[in-house]
């Protein structure tokens, strides 16, 4: 380029040799950059093959799970307290969608979507984690769904799918028992990574035996492979794994007696346990008012969460389990045994005039007017307060409270539940541990009438009602077992559960204090014990009138035949106003155990007054309730397992002891309405 | 052979011709692929449009050296204008406007641009006095002759094709003798400008197009998810490919313009790396033809045109198969003979018609061959 003198003489060969060697230097730089591209090419197509054949794999094919049907839950007779219904159903994948308002808006209009409903899709889409699929639908018929289908290419992240919805054909009769399903929150899928969990249409138990029972009922997910476009159109299905279905569950529950009692309880708060004698069966824990398992599916809504919240009957509560209540004149039974096993005398007699002085108090009896010489029998069939206060002054709370144990109460029992509550037991040392407190008389008065700081779930006094009846430790069982259980004994001894049997018979059939619960079969006796818990004070109100709050809890134990016992259960009845409002309710129940027709005819005439069964009524109820709130419905909490835990919390805090009693409850005058003939 | 084959029928650069037909060909039946097994609305009027372009490239290698000479300025000006102009229509109807409809065909002008500009180029070195090669005052004329139309259509904006013109422009100064010395201090200052440009001449979209390229798995399904879904194409067709018609990646549309700009993902997915490599080696016998008219011609303006055009041609390969491959970001720029699109099937075109036509001057007499 430079040549030795001068500087940059340019001619016309000095720039054809430039021209020369430059065009190679340009030339071998293509021919370098196609060498670079032959080798990139290799290096992609060849060494790299195999990683973009996979990746060209999972972008054509796309696996999509085939949530499985559920495992039905069977009643002991084999027949569905839950199974699965075919449905057409649309879910959304929020992260999926392009846009989420005009893609709601024309989802709305296919499927000709409520208001609140939208709104309630709304509140989701805000709670939601994206990944998470949401049901905007279940329940669709053709139309509605082939509507969906053919506008897929617009509607990105929905996902119309034929499946399965649960359902539950007695609806609420079974809601607390078996609880519900619903989509897995994003909690519950950190916990457990099952891809299944976020598929559209996938639906895990939320509460009850659904939850307990969550791994067995799930079943094998099915799967099936398409090729499918960028955009996720299918252009054809590959292959298809069918689903497993889950296995069933089978329950010692009689399905027909658990909505027959369900039924029965009709306007009133309540719950009805029924056990098995034999085996410890439990036949029946119903409890209402209760919620609507079927209506839970697409989680809860804003209305059906205002409505259930708003009531002061609790429907959310089970109240089987989580209702706790003074047990009242129903412990007496046992309080007998607990004397009879103390070496006391059925025949040991006190006379009741109203009233027992302790010290220098007096203690009241039920009836004001006394009750003459009261025996056991007398005791339990007239449930005098005053022979209890007798014997329990002179045989102390040692002998009670270990006796109450030994029945059932304050404990828990080995049931496949979410959760049970055991209440309290008191006795010297528990209240030296809660309150730092001696023991005093009017604390053994309180408890040997069931007040005071004694507390029972319906479960618990059910469990009570078959021991004292059988003499054996049954255990309730809530799983169908064909190996029948060889109860160990109670060991009472001598004659004392035919004593008990004997006095408990009388209550229903001879002079005492449930006359009206006799069966209206004629061969078959019943043996029972009233109670009524009162839960404000005398001075406060009558108990049987007034605001709902303000009543005396009706409870009813009871066994049949009174002499070969086959069932035992309880009866609770929140603020029923006395015993009153739940013996008819046992008597119904017993005798449709034991003539079903006879049965249904008392309650097709109850339900005729009340308007209906209880799913219809609350159906009603929940129109009515849509329609009175309108547009201001407060938002569901963010959890459904919030709304629950809440309900525990609360129950928990009712039944918290957190106050120490001063002096005895002054029995209710007259509570178990014989003598005054009013009831 | 002579005898058998007529005179102006063995005349034509065979050499070049028969590997453009199979490429061409190729490029067809990769059309027809991508529009699912079909003709339309691809490969018919790929085919066609390459029929159309044949002629006018022959037409244009009739003509007359002084001719072409006569024309280069106001052809240059010519196209200048008609950046202008849709510049302008750009501004007035709203929003960037990069064509001008013709009617049958739309029409690019900063296409046109890319031979235009090693025209005038050839034809400003051809006409200065050769002394004056090296010197400064030289340069300005050429830079500015570069700059306009590269500034006009990075107003557009349309990177690629500034990038393309600014380098048939280099190309043809550094052949036209330039001291070497200027060339690694504009490597340097580029490496400078580089970073700025990038920092502030780029808008926000054209900056995440390099960002991506230098990391495509950061934006899987955002931006880089064309290089991603490009090379997935390339690396699943393996040595033979999936076989014709069935490459999934382009066939279920992950691969984003199966048609145009990623046509050779689409190839390579079918016909695997024996396809890339025809391809490659077909465009290597195009190019060393040119090369070869190039070093066989005998004035300055005749080799620096015909090595512009086959820098052209080159800068087109070269990015648009770097840019598939993953080793350049995504500038939107076709593959010659190929993608389908008018515009680029008529620049690519122009390029071999002025190829044929300095082949044709080299034939009819060497005349200043040992002058």
């Amino acid at each position: 380029m430079k040549s030795g003198g001068k500087k940059t003489i340019v001619s016309a060969t000095s720039l054809q040799n430039s021209f020369d060697r430059r065009s190679v230097v340009l030339a071998a730089f293509g021919g370098g950059i196609g060498t670079l591209l032959a080798v990139r090419m290799g290096y992609l197509a060849i060494a790299e093959n195999e990683k973009y054949r996979t990746e060209a794999e999972s972008n054509r094919v796309n696996l999509t799970l085939i949530p499985p049907r559920r495992g039905w839950i069977l009643d002991r007779n084999g027949a569905p307290l839950a199974s699965n219904r075919a449905d057409f159903r649309v879910d959304i994948i929020p992260e999926r969608m392009n846009d989420k308002e005009a893609e709601l808006e024309s989802l709305g209009e296919l499927l000709s979507l409520s208001e609140t409903r939208m709104r309630e899709l709304r509140d989701k889409f805000e709670k939601s984690r994206g990944f998470a699929p949401i049901e905007v639908a279940a329940g669709l018929d053709y139309e509605q769904f082939a509507a969906v289908s053919v506008r897929l290419p617009e509607l990105p992240g929905v996902v119309p799918q034929r499946g399965f919805t649960r359902f539950y054909p007695t609806g609420p009769a079974v809601g607390h028992l078996i609880g519900y399903v619903g989509p897995a929150s994003a909690e519950e899928y950190e916990l457990d990574r099952n891809p299944l969990l976020i598929t559209p249409g996938y639906k895990i138990g939320k509460d009850g035996l659904e939850k307990q029972f969550e791994q067995q009922l799930r079943g094998v997910p099915g799967a099936r492979r398409v090729e499918v476009t960028a955009s996720g159109r299918v252009i054809r299905d590959l292959e298809t794994r069918e689903d497993i279905q889950g296995k069933a569950v089978q329950l010692t529950i009689d399905g027909p007696l658990q909505d027959y009692a369900a039924r029965r309880i009709g306007l009133e708060s309540g719950s009805v346990v029924v056990m098995d004698c034999d085996t410890g069966d439990l036949l029946c824990m119903a409890s209402m008012p209760s919620f609507d398992p079927n209506s839970f599916s697409d989680g809860i809504g804003r209305l059906e969460y205002g409505m259930l919240r708003d009531d002061e009957r609790v429907p959310l509560r089970n109240k089987v389990l989580k209702g706790l209540y003074p047990p009242g004149s129903t412990v007496k039974p046992m309080v007998s045994m607990a004397f009879l096993e103390a070496g006391l005398d059925p025949e040991d007699s006190v006379v009741c005039g109203g009233g027992l002085r302790v010290g220098n108090r007096v203690f009241g009896c039920w009836n004001r007017r006394g009750h003459g010489r009261v025996n056991m029998a007398k005791g339990i069939y007239q449930s005098c307060d005053v022979y209890f206060y007798h014997f329990a002054q002179k045989l102390g709370m040692d002998v009670i409270a270990p006796m109450a144990k030994h029945c059932g109460m304050g404990q828990e029992f080995p049931l496949p539940v979410v959760s049970q509550f055991y209440g309290t037991v008191p006795d010297p040392a528990w209240k030296m541990k809660k309150f730092n407190r001696e023991w005093e008389a009017f604390d053994t008065v309180n408890a040997t009438i069931g007040q005071g700081y004694m507390l029972a779930s319906p479960l618990q006094l059910a469990v009570m009602a078959s021991r004292l009846a059988t003499g054996s430790k049954l255990m309730p069982r809530l799983v169908l077992d064909p190996k029948a259980p060889s109860p160990a004994s109670m060991n009472f001894h001598g004659n004392h559960v035919e004593i008990i049997q004997q006095a408990m018979k009388d209550v229903v059939n001879g002079p005492g204090t449930a006359g009206r619960a006799r069966l209206p079969i004629p061969d078959i006796q019943m043996a029972g014990k009233t109670g009524t818990a009162q839960v404000v004070s005398l001075s406060v109100g009558n108990g049987r009138s007034g605001p709902w709050k303000t009543r005396d809890h009706g409870l009813f134990i009871f066994f049949a035949p009174f002499d070969k016992p086959k069932f035992a259960g309880a009866v609770v009845i929140e603020h029923g106003g006395g015993s009153g409002a739940a013996y008819p309710i046992a008597r119904d129940v017993m005798t449709f155990l034991f003539d079903p027709k006879k049965g249904l005819d008392a309650l097709y005439a109850f339900e005729k007054q009340w308007g209906g069964t209880a799913q219809e009524r609350l159906a009603r109820k929940y129109a009515a309730y849509a329609a009175a709130a309108g547009q201001d419905v407060p938002p569901v909490p963010r959890r459904e397992e919030d709304i629950f835990a809440r309900v525990d919390a609360e129950a928990r805090a009712a039944s918290a002891q957190t106050e120490l009693e001063t002096q005895a409850i002054q029995p209710r005058p007259n509570e178990h309405g014989v003598g005054g003939g009013t009831r | 052979m002579m005898s058998i084959v007529p005179a102006p029928v063995a005349r034509q650069p065979w050499a070049m011709l028969i590997p453009l037909f199979l490429l061409v060909s190729f490029g067809g039946a990769v059309l027809f692929s991508a529009a699912g097994g079909h003709m339309q609305p691809y490969a018919a009027s790929h085919l066609v449009r390459f029929g159309v372009f044949l002629v006018v490239a022959i037409a244009l290698s009739l003509v007359s050296r002084d001719l072409v000479k006569w024309g280069a300025y106001p052809a240059y000006i010519g196209t200048v204008l008609l950046l202008v102009l849709v510049e302008a229509m750009g501004a007035i109807g709203g929003g960037s406007q990069r064509w001008l409809n013709l009617g049958f065909m739309q029409l690019q002008p900063s296409e046109l641009m890319k031979p235009v500009i090693v025209l005038v180029l050839a034809r400003y070195y051809d006409t200065l006095p050769l002394g004056m090669t090296a010197e400064w005052k030289a340069l300005v004329p050429a830079a500015a002759l570069i700059g306009i139309p590269m500034v006009l259509v990075l107003l557009q904006p349309d990177l690629g094709t500034a990038l393309a013109i600014g380098f048939g422009g280099a190309v043809i100064l550094f052949l036209a003798g330039l001291p070497m010395r200027w060339f690694v201090a504009g490597g340097v200052l580029g490496a400078i400008a580089v970073p700025l440009a990038y920092f502030f001449g780029l808008k926000e979209y054209q900056q995440r197009r390099v960002t991506t390229f230098l990391d495509p798995e950061s934006d899987p399904l955002g931006a880089g998810y064309h290089i991603t879904q490009s090379k997935i194409a390339i690396g699943s067709g393996g040595f033979s490919g999936k076989g014709f018609n069935n490459g999934s990646q382009s066939h279920l549309n992950y691969l984003p313009e199966p048609h145009t700009d990623f046509v050779f993902a689409t190839m390579a997915e079918e016909w695997g790396m024996l396809g890339g490599l025809f391809v490659l080696a077909m465009f290597g016998l195009i190019l060393g033809w040119g090369i070869k008219v190039a070093r066989a011609s005998t004035d300055r303006f005749a080799r620096l045109l015909a090595f512009g055009m086959v820098a052209t041609i080159f800068f087109y390969i070269a990015i648009n198969l770097m840019m598939v491959m993953g080793m350049a970001p995504v500038v939107g720029i076709p593959l010659p003979f190929m993608s389908h699109g008018g515009s680029s099937m008529m620049t690519n075109m122009i390029c071999i018609g002025t190829l044929m036509m300095v082949n044709r001057w080299n034939r009819s007499g060497p005349r200043r061959s040992f002058a």
